[in-house]
């Protein structure tokens, strides 16, 4: 029967003789064809090795918190949640590609005694520090990211906030006919997030800008996006084009999708597991073992003081 | 007898075309591991992978009886085995990267982990009933356990079923268009043997 099928032994002359022959091996060939290129569709298996195609070179790793080596440019900017473009996170950064977020405008306002709008000239004016943070996913995954941007306190300190604020309300860019139906994403869109005001004016809090060296590609959160290194990366919203600064608690994302699993605050803590899954340890992007999950993801020294005296069980 | 050995080797050739097609798969996983080329992180696409190709042969298996009754492709029944076996096939392999990367390899962990984690218990429930089905797969088998026996204890690839569609359902953030989709499929087929029973039970 092998020998039958084997496309290489099919000459013309046999095809021409042999009908039902050809017939067989087209559909042996042609359905194992299909069932490949499914295979290959659906697993994004092709939108994997592209780093290359966004015309960057792989930069060297750094050392970034303990001694812990940088994530691969690779795998920053190939292995991204961002729901707007799709939900399969080795698909984004082919989803993304098209977008052009440029001309790009910041508003800043709410309680603030100067409410302004910002293009990115006047953000990337402001001191641009690299910040070497750990990244911790809720879903149990890390990574190490070399960030370039700018302390978001500076910001919030050009527009003066009133004492009155407590809160600041972050908003995404959406646009439906760019990025996806909240339908197809299951949360709603435009994204939102927020922070407690002494969070965000917190000297870890950063607008990151760059990754590398680079500016941010559109699956990073183009083209200015919020970084809180010791909150679940769902906090650290991409491509802002509003903050809001608010007397009142602002609504997130994730928190109104699932109120059960998701907190306003969702600091890393290995200690308050997800409802679904253990948030004890973590995989680091490149690493087969798992890891333990530090407190804060690693920042206790520098954050706990926020929330001195308050029980992080109920506010998760 | 002539007219016997070519349905003989009809029969073959088919099943070689299933086999195929059900391989390739797992071929082009193997292949792009060697080529390290599974993403940013290839242990949980492995897992993601291997438990769709577990779902998806699953309900090839179940799509096989009614297709081959409403076209009258009797043949058809005969590939059911097969890609039960490779439902199997990829659930183990499933179930191992389970074991060997999400366990590290310490199955003390693993009690512990089903207790935490509700979608892994239905998970291995699942996987614990298709072991006796994969075992009892063989011709001898049915012989021994006679035919009511066996088709009886196979109904519980029905059971199965239902519970993986559970199991991926409950491990999805917020985009449930994949679980929904085999949910809507394994909802057609069941129906179609309810309501095969039921008229046949009047």
């Amino acid at each position: 029967m092998a020998e039958k099928i084997n496309s290489s032994e099919v000459t013309p002359e046999s095809v021409f003789l042999n009908r039902r022959n050809f017939l067989r091996t087209s559909i042996f060939v042609g359905t194992t064809l299909a069932t490949g290129a499914s295979y290959r569709y659906y697993s994004n298996s092709l939108d994997r090795k592209n780093a290359d195609v966004d015309g960057l070179a792989e930069p060297p790793l750094v050392a970034g918190p303990n001694g812990e080596m940088s994530s691969s440019f690779e795998a920053i900017t190939h292995y991204n949640n961002f729901y707007e473009f799709t939900t399969d996170k080795s698909g984004v950064a082919g989803k993304a590609k098209d977008w052009k977020p440029a001309p790009w405008k910041l508003v800043v306002d709410g309680l603030v005694e100067k409410s302004q709008t910002f293009n990115m000239e006047d953000l990337l004016k402001l001191e641009i520090e690299e910040r070497i943070y750990r990244f911790r996913c809720v879903e149990g995954w890390s990574m190490v990211i070399p960030w370039q941007g700018f302390s978001l306190a500076h910001l919030l300190k050009k527009v003066e906030p009133q004492s009155a604020a407590k809160y600041v309300a972050f908003t995404s860019y959406y646009d439906g006919n760019e990025m996806q139906s909240p339908v197809s994403a299951g949360i709603d869109f435009p994204y939102v997030e927020g922070l407690r005001l002494d969070e965000a004016m917190h000297p870890l809090t950063i607008m990151a800008t760059g990754i590398y060296g680079n500016p941010l590609l559109n699956q990073n959160g183009a083209p200015v996006r919020l970084v809180v290194p010791w909150k679940y990366g769902f906090k650290s919203i991409k491509s802002v084009v509003k903050i809001s600064l608010t007397d009142k608690i602002p609504p997130t994302t994730w928190n109104l999708a699932n109120p059960n699993e998701y907190g306003f605050y969702s600091n890393v803590n290995p200690q308050v597991d997800h409802p679904r899954w253990s948030q004890a340890q973590e995989r680091r992007i490149g690493d087969v073992n798992l890891r333990k999950t530090f407190m804060f993801n690693g920042y206790e020294d520098e954050v706990s003081s926020l929330y001195a005296g308050m029980n992080l069980r109920e506010n998760f | 007898m002539i007219t016997e050995v070519k349905t003989l080797k009809d029969d073959d050739y088919k099943k070689l075309v299933f086999f195929a097609n059900a391989i390739v798969p797992s071929l082009l996983m193997f292949w792009d591991w060697q080529q390290e080329n599974l993403g940013a992180n290839p242990i949980e696409f492995v897992t993601r992978t291997t438990g769709v190709m577990a779902l998806i042969l699953l309900s090839v298996t179940l799509c096989l009886t009614p297709l081959a009754k409403i076209f009258s492709w009797n043949w058809l029944i005969k590939q059911r085995r097969q890609m039960g076996l490779f439902s199997f096939y990829y659930g183990s392999l499933h179930f191992l990267t389970y074991v060997l990367f999400d366990r590290g390899g310490d199955l003390t962990t693993v009690p512990a982990d089903v207790i935490k984690r509700p979608f892994i218990a239905i998970g291995m429930i699942c996987f614990a009933m298709m072991i006796p089905l994969a075992v009892t797969s063989t011709n001898k088998m049915i012989q021994r356990l006679g035919g009511k026996r066996w088709k009886q204890l196979h109904k519980l690839t029905y059971v199965i079923a239902v519970g993986a569609v559970i199991h991926f359902w409950m491990i999805v953030k917020s985009d449930i268009t994949y679980p929904a989709f085999f949910a809507m499929i394994v909802a057609v087929l069941l129906s179609y043997r309810w309501k095969k029973a039921y008229f046949s039970s009047k």
